[in-house]
């Protein structure tokens, strides 16, 4: 046995506890999870049903865990988890799951099957069968601050250009504000906006907040990948940065994973609770909204829907906001039937983006977003992650779909902005 | 060949029942404790309150069908429905068992007409054979399926074959017969802790882990 191999298992029967044991133990083999999975739904191949994706740890869990498994063993009727096998385990748990937790909401004996997902990559990673894109991520978030190499200089750049097409200031590294403002890589290379709609729509509801120069990144690939410590690094600059800073919260921007890393993983990552408080750009907009403290005038007249991003809604628990404010703004809002905690994902969660090998299976997971767009009839998509946005875009052009518009809420909002009564 | 039969009956009735009730009883606590001494780390993240929201919902919720899911899977929901339901009728409130529970435990319960839990056998049997034939044919089901699931299904579908065979006098004189079912029941109840069918325990706390994992984000799932 490896070396890596030795290590990945070991940390395969440290993640085993006794809801994953639960959860081994009552799956009866009925195949429902599968009909939640886009990955299966969308391409017919059994292999990719969810809880086949976790064989190798549930064999692990009975050869240790349980009397009969452990006899099993000994007498050579149960064979030892092999490199070869994680290998190919690799695909079906890295490519073709993005910790949407669609499955883990329908099984019938409950099984949460992302959450075992999630653990497994740990054990993966490990064992070093993780996909090079995410440790090429993972990596960069350690050595430059993001995943996608962006520098401070970067940002820096980027503020300079909103607060000069904004007019507003854009504050760094500001100590005794009301919050700290996190960017995800993806925003500040492709969608600059959402830094100048923050300060627009902070201006008038009188928040103050900063970015900061030591933690600007908010996205953690150390999660999606499945290393705890790298994954513990990233959270823990976050952390620094709003304690040296002194905010009474941290926004999470327009990505459900970096929410889930900072909101969810954070505090268990580096082993205490925070002393501030995370909060989405969305949920922060609605608190706004029922204060009466972010007024719009006008709404758009154009026809379109939500996607809800997996990490903020399902699995984050920010689930009406997104709608009360997208009711804001606009006037012809078409809901789609598997919607909020049954949406279905963009495809590119999990770490999925970011791992080239997965593309053809990414690509074919957006069939199910597809036929909800053709189904609600519009070409205007609104979301709040810009990693489902930017999945959605190139997606929505492999299907020769170019005239639907993806827009990120926070921006449509800032847009319909009632920044006279705030002069008046 | 008369008395090879009572002697046969005589031990499943006696010897062969109070071993697979310990079996059982022991497995079971076994099985268990192997599951909840894995423990659990707790988690620091501050929650998030949401009604409905919990493990406790959840145990409860899952009763029901997701939203759009009856739809993808009509064999597994309605079928999982009719079995589970039919094999408890014939279990429960067949007056021979409810006699025999009275022998074993000190009491009895009203039961069912006797004609109506033969034909609710009958459903369960075929909803069984049903079933069989999705897993045999689905790609999913026949893809995930091992050993394990067809000898289960095997331990489940024989106590309803024997016994109905045996009440109805068929195949088989009654007495052997009648041996044969009660050793298939005491199969069943050997294999539940160690094969899946420790389900009809274990779902409970995995549904609740379930409910729990998200009930903390503030998602009733």
């Amino acid at each position: 046995m490896s070396a890596s191999l030795e290590r990945g298992i070991a940390v395969f029967k440290e993640v085993l506890d006794a809801p994953i044991a639960s959860f081994f133990a009552s799956c009866v083999h009925c195949g429902l999870c599968a009909e939640a999975c886009q990955f299966y739904v969308d391409t017919g191949d059994p292999k990719y049903t969810p809880i086949h994706k976790l064989e190798p740890l549930k064999r692990l869990w009975k050869q240790e865990y349980t009397l009969v498994g452990r006899i099993a063993a000994v007498l050579g009727l149960s064979r030892p988890i092999s490199d070869a096998e994680l290998a190919e385990w690799s695909e079906l748990v890295y490519d073709s799951c993005t910790l949407c937790g669609r499955c883990s909401m329908v099984c019938p004996v409950g099984n949460d099957i992302a959450y075992m997902v999630r653990k497994m990559r740990e054990g993966m990673a490990v064992a070093g069968h993780a996909p090079q894109g995410l440790v090429l991520s993972t990596t960069r978030t350690i050595e430059s601050g993001s995943p996608m190499g962006v520098s401070l200089d970067t940002v820096k750049a980027q503020i300079r250009h909103q607060e000069k097409e904004t007019g507003e200031r854009i504050p760094l590294d500001q100590a005794d504000v009301d919050y700290l403002v996190l960017l995800s890589s993806m925003e500040v290379v492709n969608y600059p906006e959402y830094l100048g709609a923050v300060a627009k729509i902070f201006k008038q509801a009188g928040v103050t907040w900063t970015l900061s120069s030591e933690g600007f990144e908010a996205t953690n690939a150390g999660i999606q990948i499945g290393v705890s410590d790298l994954a513990r690094e990233i959270v823990q600059r976050v952390v620094d940065a709003a304690e040296k800073l002194k905010v009474r919260g941290v926004v999470s921007p327009e990505c459900g994973h970096a929410y889930m890393a900072l909101r969810w993983e954070g505090p268990n990552l580096i082993g205490r609770p925070y002393n501030f408080e995370v909060v989405h750009i969305v949920e922060l907009l609605d608190r706004l909204r029922a204060e009466g403290r972010l007024r719009t005038r006008g709404k758009s007249s154009t026809p379109l829907t939500f996607h809800d991003p997996c990490q903020l809604v399902r699995r984050g628990g920010v689930i009406d906001q997104p709608r009360s404010v997208l009711r804001l703004v606009a006037a012809d809002f078409r809901d789609v039937a598997d919607r909020g905690v049954m949406n279905w994902c963009c495809g590119g969660g999990g770490g999925v983006s970011a791992n080239d090998r997965a593309e053809h299976l990414r690509l074919a997971a957006f069939r199910q977003k597809k036929e909800q767009l053709d189904a609600a009839g519009v070409s205007t998509l609104v979301t709040a992650c810009a990693n489902c946005r930017v999945v959605m875009e190139e997606a929505l052009e492999a299907y020769h779909m170019e005239h639907v518009q993806v827009l990120g809420l926070t921006e449509l909002v800032a847009e319909h902005l009632d920044t006279e009564e705030v002069a008046a | 060949m008369t008395s090879t039969s009572i002697d046969f009956l005589l031990w499943v009735r006696g010897p062969g029942f109070a071993a697979a009730v310990v079996i059982f009883l022991v497995g079971m606590v076994w099985r268990l404790i192997e599951i909840f001494s894995l423990g659990r780390k707790p988690d620091l993240s501050l929650p998030r309150e949401r009604g409905g929201a919990s493990g406790m919902h959840t145990v409860f919720r899952r009763f029901l069908f997701p939203p759009g899911m009856l739809r993808r899977g009509p064999v597994a929901y309605l079928g999982g429905y009719i079995f589970h339901v039919g094999f408890g009728i014939v279990l429960l409130f067949f007056i021979p068992h409810i006699e025999m529970a009275r022998g074993v435990v000190g009491f009895g319960w009203p039961g069912l007409p006797t004609p109506f839990v033969d034909l609710v056998a009958v459903i369960t049997m075929v909803t069984l054979v049903v079933m069989l034939v999705s897993r045999l044919t689905d790609p999913v089901k026949r893809f995930i399926s091992t050993f394990e699931d067809y000898l289960v299904w095997a331990l489940t579908v024989l106590p309803l074959l024997t016994g109905y065979l045996a009440y109805h006098h068929l195949l088989l004189p009654y007495r052997t017969m009648l041996a044969l079912h009660i050793l298939a029941a005491e199969l069943l109840l050997v294999a539940m802790p160690f094969t899946k069918l420790i389900h009809f325990v274990t779902l409970f706390p995995a549904r609740w882990f379930n409910g729990d994992l998200f009930g903390h984000k503030g998602v009733a799932s």
